[in-house]
């Protein structure tokens, strides 16, 4: 494949998190409040009517109207300037400990989070014990230690919120910190403080910034609380002392508790709704990069598919060898498509046209590099295809049936059963909450209906056929106490353990080491022969296919360009594309040979 | 030896076992190696035979706690992180993973400035650098406003190179660079490595699990086994007639692509599998 000089289009620039907020409905209504109430609190000197703590015994509980404008509280002090002062003292109160939350939080969990060690240990001790403790109560230890003030009691609440950020920093720099650019920009001898501020800080920035909203909101209802309660700083005017005066007198005058409560509501609301605007925003971000990138990569098979197209090639069919004994045939795959939807209804064709026919014990390589469509198809056989695949036209014929007809319940009856699957990665196809052993009868049982002790039998009788040294211990282990190689031979055992037709194998050696790798290939030969199997082998590699393969298909951008039996494709190879595949074989290359440099003599050891 | 560009002796990395007062897990056990001026030095092993560890603890990013490691000949191994600063002009790296070993919030251009910011370059000279850095690993100018998530795997390992390159340093790290990468665009990034080595003679040790790829590349290679080197010599020596019964039966399971050939050289590796058991019994009766 040629590796296009950038032709993927530029991605969108990054959009601000602020500028997508507007486009989100009630992300802007609670940015509009919130500055609102903010500006209007900010500017309560110019606004407010009255002094809010001038009290006149003239106006007690006036109505509203006459002067005041929202009446007078029990002390006769106009509502309306004291809820715009009181704003600025509740808002400050609560970004006050927004603040010392933040600071301690913030710093404490990049540090621990980075760091590692003793400060580690310690601070997760420490929150656990500040997350422990009930917060009003301390509180109001506080209040009887220190005296009724409100900026003191919002300074100590903000060390009680401190863990709700520690917890949330901590998490994503423990994501973070081994990723490889971090290592990297540690080898490029930047400073911790510069990789913390450049490569882990952007990462904690966006969910920083939505806990602060949601914590900001806490903040003010527990002010509020606290001075409802009558343990404020009765000297300030806030929403809360005004709620408690309120209540007091909310026989007399009932619109008094009215305001300071639609106020903490409205700003209580508005945080929290804002929070949510921003993940919704944040969240949403992160589904196009995901499209985008599987969009570009379609994008280019479809390009190909365009090119090929135009220059008309059809796939290279090698004849058969004379003498070879030709099979029954198990699987004919014929003209098949796969493609995906695309959310703006159009569908990307990632197969097209493919031809296949598999033999009974015969093991049919599917070659190709990444994004060739070679596991595509094999999944299409299986009808595995991920969200938003589906076959779009052809035919899957099998022991007379078309699978891509079938309907589910009748493939369930396939799969498993008739053909089989060995996956790439063994590790994740093993569930680590069940046993070895449990994860092999279970099939077996609902594939054979054989008996539980039947399908113990069998399971130990396939481990030790696989080349496990003790089944015993390896059937009542867990997935995570045995090696990769062994996990694979595990799962080799699970697909040939109803003794299938049609083994389907996605690189089944490219997690595992060549030592494992040459065991699990000697394995699977041993296995096809006895059995009689065909065999689909998924790989890129081309000593895998020497190694095991009758017949070769090779596959480029989603179309079959070259087939036929594995010699005449090593030895003939027609189609450039092949070619080009085994010209970049190494394995026949000389060796870089011996090290010269002329500056140094070239002194050898 | 006088022209050692790097001089491993008898290197110790340990890591602490969980759990109390339990022997740390011993990742190399005593390892020595030498890198001259310019030469590639392959180092071969499988998974968890210490050869990723090695190459981390040149970089400063596992715990040596024994042994040396010398670069020109001064003791690097525990060095001090402003000592480690002045050595990232010399000693750099290429990551396996393409896709995770380039922060993906910041543009190619951001990237490359970014080690050029630690010897305080200026802005323009900088950006100058970039374009140089691009022309050498053949990426267009263009690609400097990109991010990573537009490149291909094998464009991203060439950002990774260029990053390295941009110090110009004198020996880099390559952990498994190719391994993530499709054939063809295997071979290719390899021609890239051998291209700027001839250039600017700058030194590598490589490490990788596949043996053609450290053959094709390497002039000294090392195996690996179980955290320690059982064979070290000339590449071709060491990929042609290897000694050591591990390092025969490495290269004995590596498939070769040739149907016929691969039947012959699969009968020889059970041949020798026998061989080695059948002295393995010998050894223990004696």
């Amino acid at each position: 494949m040629i590796e296009t000089p950038l032709a993927v289009p530029a991605g969108a620039a990054k959009v601000s998190l602020f500028r997508r907020l507007l486009t989100h409905p009630t992300g802007v209504v609670s940015m509009v409040l919130l500055v609102l109430v903010a500006l209007a609190s900010v500017l309560a000197p110019l606004l407010a009517t009255h002094d809010p703590n001038t009290a006149s015994v003239q106006h007690v509980l006036a109505k509203a109207g006459s002067g005041h404008i929202l009446g007078a509280d029990s002390a006769g002090r106009d509502v309306l300037s004291r809820l715009l002062f009181a704003g600025q003292f509740s808002l400050a109160g609560a970004l006050l400990a927004l603040a010392v939350a933040l600071v301690l939080g913030v710093t404490a969990g990049l540090a621990a989070g980075y760091y590692g060690g003793w400060f580690d240990s310690a601070s997760s001790w420490l929150t656990g014990l500040l997350m422990a403790l009930p917060g009003m109560v301390v509180l109001l230890a506080a209040r009887a230690v220190v005296g009724p003030s409100m900026w003191l009691s919002m300074m100590i609440f903000g060390v009680l919120l401190s863990p709700a950020f520690f917890r949330l920093v901590y998490a994503s720099v423990t994501a973070v910190r081994n990723e490889l650019y971090v290592d990297a920009a540690r080898v490029s001898g930047l400073s911790d403080v510069r990789i913390i501020g450049r490569h882990i800080l952007t990462v904690v920035r966006a969910p920083v910034i939505i806990q602060s909203a949601m914590v900001l909101g806490i903040a003010i209802a527990i002010q509020a609380g606290l001075e409802f309660l009558g343990l404020g700083d009765r000297n300030i005017p806030t929403w809360g002392s005004m709620l408690n005066d309120g209540f007091i007198n909310i026989f007399k005058s009932p619109t008094l508790v009215l305001w300071p409560a639609l106020v903490i509501g409205l700003v209580c609301i508005a945080l929290t709704l804002l929070a949510n605007a921003m993940r919704d925003e944040l969240e949403r971000s992160r589904g196009p990069v995901k499209k985008s990138r599987k969009a570009a990569a379609a994008g280019a098979a479809a390009d190909a598919e365009g090119a090929a197209e135009k220059r008309g090639v059809a796939a290279v069919v090698h004849a058969d060898e004379p003498n070879e004994d030709a099979g029954e045939i198990l699987l004919e795959v014929t003209d098949l498509g796969v493609g995906y939807d695309q959310p703006d209804g159009s569908t990307t064709h990632v197969v097209n046209h493919v031809n296949l026919t598999v033999r009974r014990g015969e093991v049919h390589g599917l070659v190709g590099e990444s994004g060739s469509g070679k596991t595509q198809t094999a999944f299409s056989i299986l009808r595995l295809l991920p969200q938003g695949g589906r076959i779009t036209g052809g035919s899957i014929f099998f022991e007379g049936k078309d699978l891509a007809q079938l309907s589910e319940k009748e493939m369930t009856k396939v799969r498993g059963k008739r053909i089989a699957y060995i996956p790439q990665e063994p590790m994740s196809n093993l569930d680590s909450a069940f046993t070895i052993g449990s994860q092999l009868m279970e099939p077996m049982r609902v594939c054979l209906g054989i008996s539980k002790a039947e399908a113990r039998k069998r399971a130990l009788a396939l481990l030790a056929r696989v080349g496990i040294p003790n089944p015993e211990r390896t059937f009542d282990a867990y997935p995570h106490q045995i090696s990769g190689g062994m996990a694979q031979r595990v799962l080799i055992a699970g697909a040939v353990s109803c003794e299938p037709d049609l083994l389907i194998a996605d690189e089944p050696t490219t997690a595992l080491d060549v030592t494992v790798q040459a065991e699990v290939l000697n394995l699977l030969r041993e296995l096809q022969d006895e059995l009689n199997m065909g065999v689909i082998l998924v790989t890129h590699n081309f000593g895998v296919v020497a190694d095991l393969c009758d017949r070769v298909t090779v596959m480029q951008t989603g179309r079959v360009v070259e087939t036929g039996p594995v010699r005449s494709i090593f030895n003939h190879a027609q189609h450039p594309y092949t070619r080009q595949l085994l010209g970049a074989i190494l394995e026949d290359t000389a060796p870089r040979g011996h090290y010269t440099l002329k500056e140094l003599n070239g002194v050898t050891s | 030896m006088t022209d050692a560009l790097l001089d491993i002796k008898d290197v110790v990395v340990e890591y602490p076992s969980k759990g109390f007062r339990k022997e740390p897990f011993k990742a190399l056990k005593g390892v020595s190696l030498d890198i001259r001026q310019g030469e590639t030095v392959g180092l071969v092993g499988e998974s968890g035979s210490g050869k990723t560890t090695l190459g981390r603890a040149v970089l400063g990013l596992a715990p040596v706690t024994g042994g040396s490691i010398k670069y020109r000949g001064q003791e690097i191994s525990k060095a001090t992180r402003a000592r480690r600063r002045d050595l990232s002009h010399e000693i750099q790296v290429v990551f396996q993973d393409p896709y995770t070993s380039l922060n993906p919030s910041m543009t190619i251009e951001q990237i490359l400035t970014e080690p050029l910011t630690v010897r305080k370059v200026g802005r323009r000279a900088a950006n100058e650098r970039v374009a140089e850095l691009l022309d050498q690993v053949r990426l267009p100018p263009g690609a400097a406003h990109r991010l990573p998530r537009e490149f291909s795997g094998g464009q991203r390992q060439r950002v990774a190179i260029a990053r390295a390159l941009a110090l110009d340093p004198k020996l880099i790290v390559c952990d498994e660079p190719v391994s993530a990468l499709d054939l063809s665009t295997q071979a290719r990034v390899m021609e890239l490595f051998i291209e700027i080595q001839e250039r600017i003679g700058v030194a590598y040790l490589f490490v990788s699990h596949d043996l053609a790829v450290v053959r094709h590349l390497s002039h000294r290679v090392a195996v690996m086994y179980h955290g320690e080197i059982v064979e070290w010599g000339g590449g071709e020596q060491v990929t042609g007639a290897p000694e050591h019964p591990y390092t025969q039966r490495l290269f004995m399971a590596a498939p070769i692509p040739d149907p016929d050939r691969q039947a012959q050289h699969r009968a020889d590796r059970l041949r020798l599998l026998e061989l080695q058991r059948e002295q393995d019994v010998q050894a223990s009766v004696v």
